[in-house]
C-alpha cells in the first residue's frame, strides 16, 4: 500500500503479549495444554483486530493523501502511544509460556537436537507466505488490490470500494504481525521493547529484499536469519550490526532491493 | 511566505535578541533549567540540520549517527588526550562528523524518500552495533567525560553551568546565521525545487546529486557539533546515541518546529524539552505516549510546524 508502518512492531507485541498472557491463564486453569496453540492463535487475533481496525479507520485514512514520509511519522507516532499502552496493559514484568514449545519434544538432525515447534513454526511461515501470494495474484480480490496499489484514483473510477481495500489489507498486515507476535511468544520471554527490536530487524528484511515484493521479504528473511546465525557462530562480537550492515551493501549494489521493479520516472 | 508581496526578515535581529536576552538573564537562571535549555540548543543544532534536508524532502532516521560521533570524539579527546575544553571538543565533534558525513555523502545521496531514510537508519545502527561491542570504549555502559572548561579555564560550580550555556548559545547562533545565509544562497534555494521536482532541477543544469550532498555534510557536521555539546553538557556517553530512536527524536522535534525557519528548531528542542521532562514527571510510564500524541496531533493539525501557526498569526 506504500506505507511503511513502524506501528508492525507494537502490533507484533501486542500478540505476543496477548498470547502469551491468555495461554499462561489457559493453561493455570487446567485446561488441555495441548489447546494451547489454538488459544495463541486466538488470543493474538482478538486482541489486535480492534486495535488495527480503529488505527486505519480514524487516524490513517484521513492522511493517505499525504507524502510516504508523513505516514511513517505518523505511525511511529501509533508506535510510541501503542508501546505504552501495552505496558499500561500488561505491565513491565516479563511473561514465560513455555508449554507449548517444550510439549513437542525435539528430534535428532544429524547429532543434533533440534525443537519440533521451531520446525512447525517454518512450516507455518511458508503456509501464510504461499497464502499470500495465492491471495495475492490468484483471487479476484488480490488482483483489484494490486490495482488499488498502482492507482487509487483510478480504481475509484472502476467502481472498486477503495476503503474497504485499504482497511482490510492494514487489518491484514497487522494480523500477520500479531500472529508472529503470538508464534514467537513460546520462544523467547515477553518484555517490552519487544516492538523496538522486531521493526528494525523487519524493515531490514524489506529493504533487502524490495519494497512491495513478496519473494524480496522471503529471500531478505532468510538472508538476515542465515547472516546472523552464521556471524553468531563464527564471529559473534559482530551479531549486532552484521544485518544493517548486509542491508547497506545491498542498497548500494541495488538502490530498491533486490526484487524491486523499474520506477517511472515522473516528470 | 507566498503571499508574493516581499516582507522585511528580522531572523537575523530575532536570533541576536534571543542570545543577548540570554546571556543577560542566564545568571538568574536556576541550574535545571539552564540545563535544560543547554540541552535543548545541542538538540537544536542537530535538527538545524535535518531541517536542510527536510526542506529537499528528505528525511534521515540516521542523524543520531552523526549525534553520537560528535560525542564520542569529544569523549575520547577527554579520556585519551585530556583535552576537555569545551570549544575544542565541538569542533572536533562537528569536523569528525562532517568528514564522516561527507564520506557516506558519496553513496547517500543517490537515494531519496524512503530509502534515504532506511538507508540512514542502517548506518547509524552498524554504528551502534560497533559501539556496544567495542570495550575500549564502554561497551553498553558508554563511560564518563570530563568536566568541561573554557579556554583552559575551569569556571567556579555556581558558574559552569552558565559559560557552557552561553558557550552553546554562541556557537548555535553562529551556526544559526551561517545556515540561514546558506539557505539563500543558489545552492540553498535549490531544496524546495529537489523536493518538489528533481527531473527540473537536473534540466536546469544543477545537480541535485550534489546539492544533497552538500547538505547531508553540513548536517552531519551540525549533528556532531551538538553531539558533542550534549556529551559535555551530560557528562556521560552511552551507544543509545546511535540508536534509531534517537534520530525519530531529532525528526519529532524538526516536525514540531517546522523548517521554515532557523529559530525554529532551537525552540522546538526547547519545547520538546518541556513535555519530555512534564510528561516524565507527571507519569514516568507514559511519557512515551504523551510524546506520541503530541507528534500525531501536529502532524494532523499544524503540518508544517508550530511555527507555520506563529507565522501565520503574525504576518496575515
Amino acid at each position: 500500500m506504500k506505507i511503511v508502518n513502524v506501528t508492525h512492531g507494537s502490533f507484533y507485541a501486542i500478540g505476543a503479549y496477548a498470547a502469551a498472557s491468555m495461554t499462561a491463564a489457559w493453561l493455570a486453569h487446567g485446561y488441555p495444554p495441548m489447546l494451547s496453540y489454538a488459544v495463541l492463535v486466538v488470543a493474538a487475533i482478538v486482541v489486535a483486530a480492534p486495535f488495527a481496525i480503529l488505527i486505519e479507520r480514524v487516524i490513517l485514512r484521513p492522511l493517505y493523501s499525504r507524502d510516504e514520509v508523513v505516514i511513517l511519522l505518523v505511525t511511529y507516532a501509533l508506535f510510541l502511544i501503542l508501546e505504552d499502552v501495552v505496558k499500561l496493559i500488561w505491565g513491565v514484568n516479563p511473561y514465560f509460556i513455555a508449554e507449548p514449545y517444550a510439549l513437542l519434544g525435539s528430534f535428532q538432525v544429524a547429532g543434533m537436537a533440534y525443537p519440533t515447534y521451531n520446525l512447525i513454526l517454518v512450516a507455518v511461515a511458508l503456509f501464510f507466505g504461499g497464502g499470500l501470494a495465492w491471495l495475492l495474484h490468484s483471487t479476484r480480490a488480490g488482483k483489484l488490490l494490486l490495482a488499488v496499489i498502482h492507482d487509487p484514483e483510478v480504481s475509484r473510477a472502476m467502481g472498486v470500494n477503495v476503503g474497504r481495500y485499504y482497511l482490510a489489507t492494514f487489518a491484514l498486515g497487522s494480523l500477520l504481525a500479531a500472529l508472529a507476535g503470538a508464534f514467537t511468544a513460546p520462544t523467547v520471554s515477553v518484555v517490552p521493547g519487544l516492538g523496538v527490536e522486531v521493526i528494525v530487524l523487519s524493515f531490514a528484511v524489506v529493504v533487502i529484499g524490495g519494497l512491495g515484493s513478496l519473494p524480496g521479504a522471503a529471500v531478505g528473511a532468510v538472508m538476515v536469519g542465515l547472516v546472523r546465525s552464521l556471524s553468531v557462530h563464527y564471529m559473534p562480537q559482530v551479531e549486532l550490526f552484521v544485518i544493517y550492515f548486509v542491508m547497506a551493501v545491498v542498497l548500494a549494489l541495488r538502490p530498491r532491493g533486490l526484487f524491486s521493479l523499474a520506477e517511472p520516472r515522473k516528470i | 511566505m507566498k503571499q508574493g508581496r516581499i516582507r522585511r526578515d528580522h531572523t537575523v535581529a530575532i536570533a541576536f535578541a534571543v542570545f543577548v536576552l540570554l546571556a543577560a538573564l542566564g545568571p538568574w537562571l536556576p541550574q535545571w533549567a539552564m540545563f535544560i535549555m543547554t540541552v535543548a540548543v545541542a538538540r537544536g543544532l542537530v535538527v538545524l540540520g535535518l531541517l536542510l534536508l527536510l526542506r529537499a524532502g528528505l528525511v534521515s532516521f540516521g542523524q543520531a549517527l552523526f549525534y553520537c560521533l560528535g560525542a564520542y570524539s569529544a569523549g575520547a579527546l577527554g579520556r585519551f588526550f585530556g583535552i576537555s575544553d569545551i570549544f575544542v571538543e565541538m569542533l572536533v565533534g562537528g569536523a569528525v562528523a562532517a568528514a564522516t558525513a561527507f564520506v557516506l555523502g558519496f553513496l547517500l545521496a543517490r537515494y531519496r524518500g524512503i530509502f534515504f531514510g532506511l538507508l540512514s537508519l542502517a548506518l547509524s545502527m552498524i554504528l551502534y552495533g560497533l559501539l556496544v561491542k567495542s570495550e575500549a570504549l564502554g561497551s553498553t555502559d558508554g563511560f564518563n567525560i570530563l568536566p568541561s572548561t573554557l579556554f583552559g579555564v575551569r569556571p567556579g560550580p555556581d558558574w559552569v553551568r552558565y559559560a557552557v550555556l552561553v558557550s552553546a548559545a554562541a556557537v548555535a547562533l553562529v551556526a544559526a546565521l551561517a545556515v540561514h545565509r546558506y539557505l539563500n544562497t543558489p545552492l540553498g534555494r535549490l531544496a524546495p525545487a529537489i523536493k518538489d521536482n528533481e527531473i527540473r532541477v537536473e534540466y536546469m543544469g544543477a545537480s541535485a546529486r550534489r546539492a544533497v550532498h552538500v547538505k547531508y555534510v553540513i548536517a552531519g557536521g551540525l549533528a556532531g557539533v551538538g553531539g558533542a555539546l550534549a556529551a559535555t553538557v551530560v557528562g556521560h556517553i552511552d551507544p543509545e546515541m546511535a540508536y534509531w530512536t534517537t534520530s525519530g527524536e531529532f525528526i519529532f522535534i524538526a516536525i514540531l518546529a517546522g523548517t521554515g525557519n532557523v529559530i525554529a528548531p532551537f525552540v522546538g528542542a526547547l519545547i520538546y524539552g518541556a513535555i519530555h521532562t512534564m510528561a516524565y514527571d507527571l507519569s514516568p510510564n507514559t511519557w512515551q505516549m504523551t510524546l506520541g500524541v503530541a507528534l500525531l496531533l501536529l502532524i494532523v493539525f499544524l503540518p508544517s510546524g508550530l511555527w507555520s501557526a506563529f507565522s501565520r498569526f503574525r504576518w496575515r
